[in-house]
């Protein structure tokens, strides 16, 4: 039976989450996806009657919690296996070429940011120097 | 014919392993995935024949009868889906392979490419394919962790960045996705499409709309609808040009196809259609505005793509026969040419040395035949007759004009205007690239060394893809036929829930 303790447990766990996938370190937006992939396995386990194990011949059909929810949790359980791994690694070579694991600003934000500091510095002291192109996207050879 | 049912799943599936034994030896793996992706076309289109004329095909996965099991199912519509997208990732699949001669590495290729891309076809087969919530979830899952490997093959600075937020963008749509499952399940006892179409009626109306809403902004991000759709821009253009086409092709079509395949099935009765119009036009409009102002190519076609992902979506939201028959022949034209475009794009980056509009110019001069190469498919993006894009608009927009109602109308005139700022944004691209004087820091080479920068194996897909739009726009009689013989299907629900439970949902 869904209880107010599942209720809580599910509601802390997604906040909990969120809270963490809000963060720009990937290594906290990925404590984050664990928290929300268990907090939503608990709400889909609390989608189920609960009862005994559902063993054909070792309980009665009325007896059984249902079975499916569980596949489905066991399904969405190596998924976010897979993602973890995969959330690692792009954090860790993130690290190993910039120094940190932070979620960067997107090419439109970093053009923002450029033409904002260009106009500061055109009131400051008239420096007409023109700043690299941001979003530079030339073919290299290793890029493919 | 319905053992073919589940062909088009298990060929790119069965190909990805055995690339991935094979991923010391370069010239078996790329032997491997044309065959596979040659046979789940030719699967593909006798499974359209048989539908079109012998109804949807179902099979239920492992003999286990549904609502049990798993089933699949192929109706008109994900038969055409799956008939236009092999096609396309076959014609991608020659392109990389050309690519990867001509960059040297045909010896050591990145051995990883072949069973990712694999796996990615059998993802979008399995979601179009998928009878059941979960079985589709699950399609989405294979199809998006194939992408972030793709996305960042290669692993560089660039990559890294772009596939950060692409990877958590969508990790977000799929727990949307996954607690609307749980919730669903909750509340109606099954994940089985065709039994939820009946199930759903007797629930109270505010739990549909919410398990409708949840379902609408997980499927709302993949297909990268306003205002959900920002991470696309970013992400698409930093991967290698056959990459993105791919993407561009099918990732948000097959967000289309589920948003087409829910609100037909489970949630007819339109109650947040205005929503959707009104999403539809922010869509089209805001998408084409940020196209106007991009000064990269593969950005720009980012936006268009963004923009015209509005189109299909008036379509639904009429829920008419016209406008969804209209949505999917727009799927179908929108799929082969957004792909062809950005594999255009990656010959203009070879020959030109970049996408950059400032960098680049005199290409009609220099490159004749990659002008055309361009220029018919962007006319066709923006719906100049005789193409198919102009047919596609016009099915959409005389299906929004037979309906009354202001919002209606203003997503009609929001939808052309979006076609003449397209017109706008491509001719925009032709001017500064393709005449102007060639940009001094371009490669110039004579004509003997045309055929060195812009490979044979690179140049035939694209041109194979330009020759399949034009076909598109042929057959576009008989393919509206079919479409709006789906769109039929789709709105009756009928053929499709008596094709799963031949003696009546339980």
């Amino acid at each position: 039976m869904p209880n107010l303790v599942y209720v809580i447990v599910i509601g802390v766990l997604i906040g909990a989450g969120v809270t963490l996938l809000l963060e720009r370190t990937l290594t906290r937006v990925l404590i984050g996806v664990i928290l929300i992939g268990n907090g939503v396995n608990v709400l889909i386990l609390n989608g189920g009657t609960f009862g005994a194990a559902p063993i054909v011949g070792e309980n009665t059909t009325e007896e059984m919690s249902d079975p499916l929810p569980q596949a489905m949790i066991l399904t969405a359980i190596v998924i976010t296996l897979g993602i973890t791994a995969f959330l690692l690694a792009l954090a860790y070579r993130s690290w190993q070429l910039l120094g940190h694991d932070e979620v960067q600003d997107d090419a439109e934000d970093r053009r923002i940011i450029e033409l904002a500091e260009r106009d500061e510095s055109h009131q400051d002291d008239e420096a007409d120097e023109p700043p690299d192109p941001v979003y530079d996207d030339t073919p290299r050879k290793a890029d493919r | 014919m319905s053992f073919l049912v589940p062909l088009p799943v298990i060929i790119p599936l069965l190909g990805a392993a055995l690339t991935l034994m094979m991923a010391r030896r370069a010239a078996a793996q790329r032997v491997v995935s044309l065959t596979a992706l040659t046979a789940t076309l030719a699967v593909s289109i006798t499974l359209l024949v048989v539908t079109v004329s012998n109804g949807p095909q179902v099979v239920a996965v492992g003999g286990w009868a549904p609502p049990v099991g798993i089933v699949l199912v192929a109706d008109k519509l994900a038969a055409l889906m799956l008939v236009v997208s092999t096609a396309v990732t076959l014609c991608v699949l020659v392109y990389s392979i050309g690519q990867g001669f001509a960059d040297g590495d045909g010896e050591t290729p990145l051995s990883i490419f072949h069973p990712t891309y694999l796996a990615l076809t059998a993802g979008v087969t399995n979601a179009f394919l998928s009878g059941d919530l979960f079985n589709l979830y699950v399609g989405f899952e294979v199809l998006l962790v194939a992408s972030y490997v793709l996305l960042t093959l290669g692993s560089t600075e660039n990559r890294i960045r772009a596939g950060t937020t692409y990877v958590v963008v969508s990790l977000l749509s799929s727990v949307i996705f996954l607690s609307a499952l749980g919730l669903v399940y909750a509340s109606t006892g099954t994940l089985n499409m065709a039994q939820l179409a009946g199930r759903f009626d007797e629930l109270p109306d505010n739990l549909r709309l919410l398990l409708q809403g949840m379902l609408l902004l997980a499927f709302g991000i993949k297909a990268a609808v306003f205002p959900l759709g920002a991470w696309l821009p970013d992400s698409y253009p930093t991967a290698p040009a056959p990459v993105t086409a791919v993407f561009a092709g099918l990732l948000t079509k097959v967000g289309v196809y589920a948003i087409i395949r829910t609100e037909t099935l489970l949630f007819p009765d339109g109650r947040i259609r205005d929503v959707l119009l009104v999403i539809s036009l922010l869509t089209m409009v805001i998408g084409i505005l940020g196209a106007v102002a991009q000064s990269d190519i593969k950005r720009l076609l980012s936006f268009t793509l963004i923009s015209h992902i509005g189109y299909m979506l008036f379509g639904v939201a009429l829920a008419t026969e016209a406008g969804l028959s209209g949505a999917i022949f727009y799927i179908a034209h929108h799929i082969t040419i957004q792909t062809t475009l950005f594999l255009a794009a990656g010959l203009v980056e070879r020959r030109g040395g970049s996408t950059a509009l400032e960098r680049l110019g005199g290409l009609g001069r220099i490159a004749p035949f990659l002008s055309i190469l361009f220029f018919i498919p962007a006319l066709n993006l923006a719906g100049i007759p005789p193409f198919s894009g102009f047919l596609g608009k016009l099915g959409l927009l005389q299906a929004g004009v037979d309906e009354s109602g202001v919002l209606v109308w203003a997503v009609v005139a929001g939808g052309v205007v979006t076609s003449l700022l397209t017109l706008y944004a491509i001719g925009r691209v032709w001017n500064l690239a393709f005449w102007r004087t060639p940009h001094p820091e371009m490669p110039r080479d004579d004509d003997d060394e045309d055929s060195v920068l812009l490979p044979r194996l690179m140049v035939a897909p694209t041109f194979a893809l330009v020759a399949f739009s034009i076909a598109l726009t042929v057959v576009a009689g008989p393919l509206f036929e079919i479409t709006s013989e789906a769109a039929a299907d789709l709105i009756s629900r009928t053929p499709y829930i008596e094709a799963v439970f031949p003696d009546g949902a339980p």
